[in-house]
């Protein structure tokens, strides 16, 4: 496993004078396999970059193990081996993109001449032109996300932790950071992020885990998550006129009115779509689509989700 | 630990301050210290070099515990409050590590900002060297460039690392103003160290007295570098006291950084 945690538990402590632990996760127990991508979904405060920065030692457990690359969390030589994006990050505003992947190039030992290819490449990898001889204090949000997975990647790592990589990001942005995700992964480097966005998730990931309130509510393959079992059909006809309406009606199925002169009829999964659409073409309204609902990952995490509302920890006094 | 990576952070903390214009003090006491040194010239015939070098050793420690208290209190807290520390502490670089390059990094500041006032300092000791008369030099008790003042700001530069290691060990479990207030505090009660040892003579309290003894043994004592009066009025200075000084100063910087370290390495960053 490259990544494994054993009812990982960390709790906070708030307030001044009664001071309340709060339990920000609760015995997490998730593995990483090898080249994998695997994605820690959840909504705010689930628990998700506290669980990385668990696997990341900047966060110390309260009870429970992690392991990352077969080494204890925090170990300097794994570390060798990782890149890791932190959620908004922010780097000294002083140092140049170029000067920041130079000093992280030291740290890790890598020689001048390699350390300026490397850091050149990258940077235009992630799509940083002229801006990298700028301060970075004066460079766009979206422009440090991106600055912040040039300097994830430059230890050529074989695991990337990557917490919220597509926040901050435009839509080019993210569709950018989708293909590099999808371009280190064919590389055969194991890829861990955490996201709220479940369609990157849904397009990007093998297998996910979703948090709720600090606790796994659900973690598996994304195939074996999203049931594939048709729950219904969705039927979108143009030219429904009121007798072919009534005649839907009649029959259980009211179509409901959308822009641009469609209708739309839900179908249950016990029922055949085709008769319905033999009668539709009848009745001379021309038929623009016919489609099996399926269960998305959104379904999946909202359901899971409220499920485990019922059952989470909050605040343990 | 490795001395490649505390190199590595002692030359980023050293850009750090290079670039937040940090050595800019250095032009301020350049300025001041010409403008006092005129003054004080055209006031004060015969006493004039005295007071220049009083004053001169003054600023360089002032302006030097200046740098050591804010520097080094921002030294940490501001890769915390900033969120920096994420990233960098992902990369193969121990906690310890850090405390040290960054003590390390504020060191070199410091040498590089102190011999630079020393330099504008000794530039302002020559010109008045030329410029004295036959007679006023001969009433001088000690010669105006005196290599022994060299002396005095080394000792200066050692409490300045004590200060700085100070501001480091306050910085890693607290606010950056307590943790300037707890090092200032420390600055001066550290000045007063013989009088805390003879509290029992002053107070009858034996409460009283018994906690002047405590600070008095647990406080760093930075009157023991003070040989200020000693050089401008052109005494020796030991080289024994000065190798005994480099041992406490030694001593109570390990202490120091060892507790930061100690605080540091267990720390959580919500």
């Amino acid at each position: 496993m490259v990544i494994r945690t054993e009812a990982l538990t960390k709790d906070f402590t708030t307030g001044f004078a009664a001071r309340r632990p709060s339990r920000a996760l609760d015995a997490l127990t998730i593995d990483v396999r090898p080249g994998e991508i695997f994605g820690l979904l959840g909504p705010n405060g689930a628990g998700k970059t506290t669980t990385l920065k668990l696997l990341l030692q900047l966060l110390f457990p309260t009870s429970g193990t992690a392991e990352i690359l077969g080494r204890p969390a925090g170990d300097v030589d794994a570390r060798r081996r990782l890149g890791y994006l932190p959620e908004h990050p922010y780097f000294y505003e002083y140092l140049t993109a170029e000067e920041l992947l130079d000093y992280f190039g030291r740290l890790f030992g890598i020689e001048p001449a390699a350390r300026r290819r490397r850091a050149s490449a990258l940077l235009d990898d992630v799509g940083i032109g002229a801006e990298r001889r700028l301060p970075l204090r004066k460079l766009s949000k979206g422009l440090l996300q991106r600055v912040g997975l040039a300097q994830a990647m430059l230890n050529e790592p074989e695991l990337l932790i990557l917490d919220e990589p597509m926040s901050g990001l435009d839509p080019i942005g993210r569709r950018d950071v989708r293909n590099l995700i999808a371009r280190l992964h064919g590389e055969g480097r194991t890829i861990l992020f955490s996201s709220h966005i479940l369609t990157d998730a849904e397009a990007l990931c093998s297998r996910v885990a979703i948090l709720a309130k600090g606790r796994l509510a659900a973690a598996g393959p994304l195939r074996e998550l999203l049931s594939e079992q048709v729950r219904g059909w969705e039927i979108l006809v143009r030219g429904l006129d009121d007798a072919g309406r009534a005649a839907l009606s009649a029959r259980g199925l009211p179509a409901a009115l959308l822009p641009g002169g469609l209708s739309q009829i839900l179908l249950p999964a016990s029922s055949r779509p085709e008769p319905v659409i033999a009668d539709l073409a009848a009745s001379g309204a021309s038929l623009v689509s016919a489609s099996p609902q399926v269960e998305t990952l959104e379904d999946v995490f909202l359901r899971r989700i409220a499920a485990a509302g019922e059952t989470a920890p909050g605040d343990l006094a | 630990m490795r001395l490649g990576t505390v190199h590595q952070v002692a030359v980023h903390v050293f850009k750090e301050s290079v670039r937040d214009r940090v050595l800019y003090s250095a032009v301020l006491f350049a300025g001041l210290l010409m403008a006092a040194s005129f003054l004080i010239g055209q006031l004060s015939a015969g006493q004039d070099l005295k007071i220049i070098k009083d004053l001169g050793l003054a600023a360089i420690s002032l302006f030097g515990v200046f740098i050591a208290i804010f520097i080094g209190i921002g030294l940490v807290s501001k890769e915390v409050d900033k969120r920096s520390i994420y990233a960098l502490l992902a990369k193969p670089v121990t906690r310890q590590e850090l405390i040290a390059g960054k003590f390390a990094g504020l060191a070199l500041t410091l040498a590089v900002n102190i011999a630079i006032m020393s330099a504008v300092f000794f530039v302002v000791l020559t010109y008045h060297h030329w410029t004295a008369v036959d007679a006023v030099r001969r009433g001088w008790e000690a010669p105006a460039v005196d290599p022994r003042l060299l002396v005095a700001v080394f000792l200066i530069y050692l409490q300045l690392l004590i200060v700085t290691a100070l501001a480091l060990f306050f910085s890693t479990f607290t606010s950056p103003l307590l943790a300037a207030a707890f090092t200032l505090g420390v600055w001066v009660a550290g000045h007063f160290s013989a009088d805390l040892k003879a509290f029992d003579e002053i107070v009858e309290a034996p409460a009283a007295s018994a906690l002047g003894r405590i600070l008095y043994y647990v406080l760093p004592d930075f009157s023991a570098f003070d040989v200020k009066s000693a050089v401008v009025h052109g005494q020796h200075v030991a080289a024994g006291l000065v190798g005994l000084n480099v041992l406490y100063a030694a001593a109570v910087i390990g202490v120091l950084l060892i507790a930061a370290a100690l605080i540091f390495s267990r720390r959580d960053f919500k």
